[in-house]
């Protein structure tokens, strides 16, 4: 297996050689996302287009993190390479450096290395006991086992390290876990081994029992440390993508700037429903939602100079913040810390695990010395007892109980990341599997907005516009959008009502960007002017509908907008549970009500309007174009252009929950038939390690088959 | 029999190479982007070492 590996490894060695020359590791590096790129061509296509740019001095994709890392020449800003790869149609975000800490993954590493050690000795030790076992006799097998003892005591005292240190912390706070009975079981097999290698009578050894068991059960931890490892990239992408840019008040306007350049004092504009990037001081009053930092569901009402936590949604009006400190020092490094807490959180089948290991660990060691006592007594040959209590020590470790819900999560988390879907809550994939309804909003989430707009005179337009940039909701960005090359307008006392519209002050006046028959509507104080807005499907959409409808799921669509344009879309795309004209908290009301018919809801949406609903959903996904409010408040979030991997997702999560079952009922039937065997005295120690071992390979390779 | 005195640190040589080997691609990090690497042996030369050395 390791000279395998290695081969193939040496022939991979040139282009690793070209990574380091490629992208120098001493520069500051700009990472960006690129969710949608699968093949060679995409990586030749991406380093091409970079590799064009004066402004990029070196670019490496990585297709398996579907990233690419780029450093910039001197003086130089990301935004050219973000607008060069737009434009040839690969679909980047930029990603927050600090949130990400790329590629430092020394515990797998550690464990891998272990692993090879462990690997290499037990191949070196199996293949003298071949000699041993088929009766090499007298000085011939003596030297053997001194052979076997040189190397596999070294290859223990380094591989199985991570047993000791786990059983040993274990033991110190009082509990048995289960790197208990397995560090026993080495220690057993090793003391006994060396005893008998001493004595030289020429009864067995069990090295290679001992370094196979270390062998298998470091692959399966290096597994499992993928499985979290995964789970925890998927968190830091999240994080980085969230908060890289701010919009900062200047002398002369409005400017986008990379969040960590924020230093205190600088002003900073956040529209309704966005994320305060800093700490900083608010300068109107305001309501703010804190329940991502503080798990408190009802808004908080500031006063002007009170404090604002980075991480905390604006709600109701836009806010100016002064910021008192920078991104780095910022409360957002803790929320990052408790979304990485999360994510390594443990599943409502996991805990089903562990109380099912802690139940189970006594059960071992009372087990292995029973089997110990009762042989001693009957046969009284001390040397096969220990032999029969080190089978059953390793033989009923519940390991492939343990690996059996990790090794999924693993893979279907991978596996969604690789689609375009970011899980952020512990046990999502338990409840998406649980869905049988799925309801969209439609506005941004199932359409883009395009504005056409009618001729506007300068003062119009300036007031259009400074109402549009205040909110986020995707009329107003798609109006703010086509405006842009107006000068804004003064406004006072910005107000956003979620489902209404933008309502503020003009020179005394009231002025408002609201909600209207027929799409939105600029009221001024004399007049009032629609502002029409087409809106067009998000690509795959009624591909998507069609495949929900096709695998059994119910599909609704809600929305605040008349019903008459609701029903047009809906029969565009096939949807035929139309709810129009419906207020953000009569969204609410709505998904509670499918739920208290027993139904388990999954609600997409992006707006300020959606929020509350999809928390209150079973399970709730956000597009990547979505309000950080709506981000914040949904268990996952669909990266690239399209909706078409939602039914991806709850098929694939249906799956895992299927998988979790199959493994738990491998891990159990297992175990029932394995332990009579080892208490009886039917099974050698290598026996034992080799049945252990691939019950929890086969529970891995469940869950990694297709 | 004495053939063995040669021939089992013969053997454990080959394996420790083989181990320093593979201990060599984990420290290099070769396992950082393994599909990309599969997918770059479709490329032509990388792009970058040649505008480098050119």
């Amino acid at each position: 297996m390791t000279v395998a590996a290695c081969t193939g490894c040496i022939a991979l060695a040139p282009s690793v050689e070209t990574a380091r020359r490629g992208v120098p590791d001493t520069e500051a590096a700009v990472y960006l996302a690129l969710p949608q790129i699968r093949c060679a061509a995409c990586i030749a296509g991406v380093e091409g287009v970079l590799a064009k740019l004066p402004s990029v001095k070196a670019a490496r994709v990585n297709l398996s993190a579907k990233r690419v890392r780029l450093v910039l020449a001197p003086g130089c800003d990301v935004s050219t390479a973000l607008q060069a790869l737009n434009d040839a149609g690969f679909d980047a975000h930029e990603l927050d450096a600090t949130a990400l800490r790329p590629a430092n993954d020394d515990a797998g590493r550690h464990l891998l290395a272990r692993a090879a050690v462990a690997g290499f000795a037990m191949m070196n030790v199996m293949a003298i006991s071949v000699a041993v076992w088929s009766g090499a006799g007298d000085v011939t097998r003596v030297m053997f086992h001194w052979v076997s003892a040189a190397i596999a005591l070294p290859a223990l005292a380094f591989s199985a390290v991570p047993f000791f240190a786990s059983a040993w912390g274990a033991l110190r706070a009082g509990r048995v876990n289960m790197d208990v009975p397995i560090a026993l079981a080495i220690l057993l097999a090793a003391a006994t081994s060396l005893y008998e290698t001493f004595a030289a009578r020429g009864a067995h050894t069990w090295f290679d029992a001992a370094l196979s068991l270390t062998f298998f059960l470091l692959v399966g931890r290096y597994l499992e440390h993928r499985a979290r490892a995964t789970a925890r990239s998927a968190a830091a992408e999240l994080t980085a993508l969230e908060l890289p840019r701010a919009t900062r008040l200047t002398a002369t306007g409005r400017e986008t700037v990379d969040v960590a350049v924020l230093m205190p004092d600088d002003r900073i504009a956040l529209a309704a429903g966005a994320r305060a990037p800093v700490d900083g001081i608010a300068e109107t009053a305001a309501m703010v939602d804190r329940s991502a930092l503080t798990g408190e569901a009802d808004p908080v009402a500031l006063a002007a100079g009170d404090l604002v936590c980075a991480g905390e949604v604006i709600l109701g009006a836009p806010l100016t913040l002064r910021a008192t400190h920078r991104a780095e020092d910022s409360t957002l490094r803790r929320l990052a810390a408790l979304v990485e807490v999360a994510e390594t959180g443990k599943h409502r089948y996991s805990g089903i695990a562990d109380r099912a290991a802690r139940l189970y660990a006594p059960v071992v060691h009372g087990l292995a010395a029973v089997a110990f006592a009762v042989w001693w007594a009957l046969t009284g040959d001390l040397h096969h007892a220990i032999a029969v209590a080190t089978a059953t020590l390793i033989i009923t470790c519940p390991c492939a109980l343990a690996l059996a819900i990790p090794a999924v999560t693993a893979a279907m988390t991978g596996r969604l990341f690789r689609a375009g879907v970011l899980l952020k809550s512990p046990t999502a994939l338990e409840r998406l599997a649980d869905i049988d309804t799925v309801v969209f909003d439609k506005t941004g989430t199932l359409t883009e907005g395009v504005a056409v707009l009618p001729a506007l005179d300068p003062d119009a337009a300036s007031v259009a516009l400074s109402l549009a940039q205040a909110s986020h909701h995707p009329a107003s960005r798609a109006l703010a959008a086509s405006l842009a090359v107006q000068a804004p307008a003064d406004l006072r006392d910005v107000v956003e009502v979620a489902g209404k519209g933008v309502t503020a002050l003009w020179n005394g006046e009231p002025v408002g960007l609201v909600r209207g028959e027929d799409g939105p509507e600029l009221h001024l104080p004399d007049r009032c002017i629609p502002l029409p807005l087409t809106e067009t499907p998000r690509p795959g959409t009624a591909a998507l509908i069609a495949a929900l409808r096709a695998g059994g799921w119910q599909v609704a669509m809600v929305t605040g907008d008349t019903s008459a344009r609701a029903s047009a879309l809906a029969a565009k795309l096939g949807i035929d549970q139309i709810h129009a004209g419906v207020l953000p908290h009569e969204k609410v009301d709505l998904v509670r009500g499918m739920s208290e018919q027993g139904r388990r809801v999954l609600m997409v949406g992006d707006g300020l309007n959606d929020t509350a609903a999809l928390a209150a959903a079973h399970a709730s996904l956000a597009p990547g174009s979505a309000l950080d409010a709506a981000r914040v408040a949904s268990d996952g979030v669909i990266l690239g252009g399209t909706l078409g991997t939602v039914a991806q997702t709850l098929s694939l999560a249906r799956r895992a929950r299927s998988r979790i079952k199959q493994n738990l009922a491998l891990a159990a039937a297992y175990n029932c038939v394995a332990i009579p065997v080892a208490v009886m005295g039917f099974a050698t120690p290598l026996m034992a390690a080799a049945v252990m071992s691939s019950s929890s390979i086969l529970v891995v390779l469940n869950a990694l088959r297709r | 029999m004495n053939i063995l005195i040669v021939l089992i640190p013969v053997s454990i040589c080959l394996g420790a190479a083989g181990l320093i080997a593979c201990l060599w691609t984990l420290r290099s990090g070769q396992y950082e982007d393994l599909e990309g690497d599969a997918a770059r042996i479709l490329l032509e030369d990388d792009m970058w070492v040649e505008g480098e050395e050119g």
